[in-house]
């Protein structure tokens, strides 16, 4: 059994090692993406486009638009005479929102608290006219509403006691990338391992050499597992590549263990492979195969908890990410990656991810049989 | 002939695709050490028939029994016992041919001195040995065949069967390739063979004439030119299209083929004296009775006319 099983593992690597494309993919997809979703993923909206309408023009309104432009959230980039002006270009798409200004800013912010006006009195100083299709672009002004006026006001305002302290643990500085580099992880891995395994065993029969193979001894479990292993070693390969180059490029800590994440990216590997085995045993074509990669790609990466929250979902979509092994390993990798969680903290997601392989293991031995009918 | 004597026995093998029969009835019992044929056009039934009797399709209904163990059931016991060239080659193109050949040594469990020994033996014997370092998808049809064929004896299986072995091959290759199978046969070996070539089918021991999945005779090839039921005359001479026109138009006649500056009339053995009776209808043109060839056999059995649609047809003008 074993001899056959290291026979399949040793052509598997051989193949793969003879085609230069995909030994290049393995290398370059992590690079690539670590690349791309390091620098472009940011879900602080800053330097947003802005219009301003000033109809106050007083050295006041001057202070607080310098005040707004110096929390890097807008740039300033046109001036509009009219409310409808602005909504034009807003409709236009030339700005996000517009910063509009009453004539009366002056005795508006004399009434306001932060000049110690009377509260009964007070009115907002000015309105933000927002595109608010983006959520994340419109929680970005909402989060202006509150903007301090001690600046403009030329003094400490009198009630600014918070009514909570938020000390933020593991990522102080609020920088996407560091929660974005262990959650890419996942996907990476989704998207290479489930591609690769995909295709085994369709490939061998388009290319014909299932005929052959079937007529001899070996076995559904030997050929399964001879497939899985040389992919475990590509996708350590690529662990290694997206956590080292997340640390060098993108400062992104790594607190946890290296054999928490050893074992963490194992069990993840090993799911992934076996999902991508029985596609391989649905699948008539390599079209097919890939065809039903994405369709797991999609929600791994939308619901895994990799874009967006994970208990912000639905309940049903929970139910549905649930059964997505990225989306345990999404909770594992960020645990250990940022917070030194250890595996036996997350037994769950540990436990399914191995009922996982078995089952799927199980299911694609099943699947697959020695007979062409 | 007792059971044992017997590689494979079929009866009443039938298997059919969407309620269409691939294969009819197909009655079959080839004796051990012999080459034993299927011959037939494309879309026959020969595929189809070799992969139930090793095990890939299970029979819609009838009886096989292959060495002795009844199929369906014993597939995975004669595994060891069969060896399979597949039509297409089933190699790997990326590996190398000392590669591939490792690769199916071990997964017949060979240990690694046997598997050494046994691949310098084949390496030898199949005249790969200069080539064992190349690509298998780099080399020519022929190399190829006898690489799949050392593949598929590399364990010496008691039987083999080789779907169309020699279709991508050159007739200098396949008078090579047939020499290694007469040698393979004189070891022990039983073969079964398809093929759609007549030359080819004219080397082995028996022969299987299918035609849509129906077996149309069975014998050794002397056997069948004997019994043809048809005799054959030559003619040659100026303007043997328009002869073979009106030939054909003959219900006696068979088959009428232009071979070169000779026309091939296959005369019903009922005629008694066919060069008499063709006298008159071939005009002063010379003619000669010569040996049946198993392409005759082929048309004559499959009711195949060379040159009219159909026997019904011609009988009907006729």
């Amino acid at each position: 059994m074993w001899r056959r099983i290291f026979a399949i593992v040793v052509k598997e690597l051989r193949q793969l090692s003879r085609d230069r494309m995909t030994f290049g993919m393995i290398v370059m997809i992590p690079l690539v993406q670590l690349m791309l979703f390091g620098y472009a993923i940011n879900t602080d909206a800053r330097h947003l486009p802005a219009g301003l309408v000033n109809l106050s023009d007083s050295a006041y309104s001057r202070a607080l638009v310098q005040a707004v432009e110096a929390t890097q959230v807008v740039d300033f980039q046109q001036r509009y005479v009219s409310v409808v002006e602005a909504e034009a270009a807003i409709t236009r798409g030339e700005v996000k929102a517009v910063l509009y200004l009453p004539a009366d800013l002056d005795e508006r912010l004399v009434r306001h608290p932060a000049f110690a006006g009377q509260a009964y009195l007070a009115q907002p100083i000015g309105q933000w006219l927002v595109d608010g299709s983006d959520t994340v672009v419109a929680a970005t002004f909402r989060s202006l509403r509150q903007m301090p006026l001690d600046e403009v006001a030329g003094r400490a305002s009198k009630s600014s006691t918070p009514s909570f302290e938020v000390v933020q643990y593991f990522n102080p500085e609020q920088r996407s990338v560091v929660n974005i580099v262990p959650g890419l992880l996942g996907v990476i891995l989704t998207m290479t391992m489930v591609m690769f395994t995909s295709a085994a065993i369709v490939r061998e029969r388009e290319q014909g050499n299932m005929e052959f193979l079937i007529t001899t001894p070996v076995r559904p479990l030997e050929l399964m597992l001879g497939k899985i292993v040389p992919y475990v070693l590509v996708g350590f390969v690529q662990v290694i590549i997206i956590l080292s180059a997340g640390h060098v490029l993108f400062d992104v800590p790594i607190r946890g263990g290296l054999d928490s994440i050893a074992l963490a990216a194992m069990l993840f590997i090993c799911a992934s492979l076996t999902l991508g085995l029985v596609i391989s045993t649905i699948a008539k074509t390599q079209l097919q195969s890939m065809q039903m990669t994405i369709f797991i790609l999609l929600p791994s990466i939308l619901l895994s908890g990799f874009m967006f929250p994970y208990e912000a979902m639905p309940i049903a979509a929970q139910w549905i990410a649930e059964a997505l092994p990225a989306t345990h390993f999404m909770r594992m990798s960020r645990a250990i990656v940022l917070r030194d969680a250890q595996v036996m903290d997350l037994q769950f997601d540990a436990l399914w991810m191995i009922g996982f392989t078995c089952i799927g293991l199980f299911i694609a031995s099943l699947r697959f049989s020695k007979r062409l009918d | 002939m007792s059971h044992s004597d017997f590689a494979i026995e079929t009866h009443g093998m039938t298997r059919a695709f969407a309620g269409v029969n691939a294969v009819e009835n197909l009655d079959l019992a080839i004796p051990k050490g012999t080459i034993y044929g299927f011959l037939g056009p494309n879309g026959c039934g020969k595929s189809t028939s070799i992969r139930m009797l090793t095990g890939l399709l299970s029979p819609t209904s009838g009886d096989i029994r292959v060495l002795g163990e009844t199929l369906p059931g014993a597939e995975e016991k004669l595994r060891r016992r069969i060896g399979y060239m597949t039509q297409k080659f089933s190699l790997y193109d990326n590996l190398s041919v000392r590669e591939n050949l490792e690769f199916v040594a071990q997964i017949y469990g060979l240990n690694r001195k046997n598997a050494k020994l046994r691949i310098a033996e084949l390496l030898t014997l199949y005249d790969l040995g200069g080539r064992q370092k190349q690509m298998a998808g780099s080399m020519s049809g022929g190399q190829r065949q006898r690489l799949a064929l050392a593949a598929a004896t590399l364990h010496h299986p008691e039987l083999l069967f080789l779907d169309e072995p020699t279709s991508a091959v050159d007739p200098e290759n396949r008078r090579e390739f047939w020499e290694r199978l007469f040698d393979l046969s004189a070891q022990g070996t039983t073969i079964l063979v398809s093929t759609h070539y007549m030359d080819e089918a004219e080397r082995c021991h028996g022969l299987a004439i299918l035609e849509r999945g129906i077996k149309r005779a069975d014998g050794s090839p002397q056997q069948l030119m004997a019994a043809m039921g048809a005799r054959v005359i030559e003619v040659s001479g100026d303007d043997l299209r328009t002869l073979k026109q009106s030939l054909i138009t003959e219900s006696a006649i068979l088959s009428a083929a232009q071979i070169g500056s000779r026309l091939r009339v296959l005369v019903r053995s009922d005629i008694a004296d066919p060069l008499a009776w063709l006298k008159p209808r071939v005009a002063n043109r010379a003619m000669e009775e010569v040996r049946a060839s198993l392409e005759d056999v082929f048309v004559t059995c499959t009711g195949e006319r060379v040159g009219a649609n159909s026997t019904l047809e011609a009988d009907h003008v006729a």
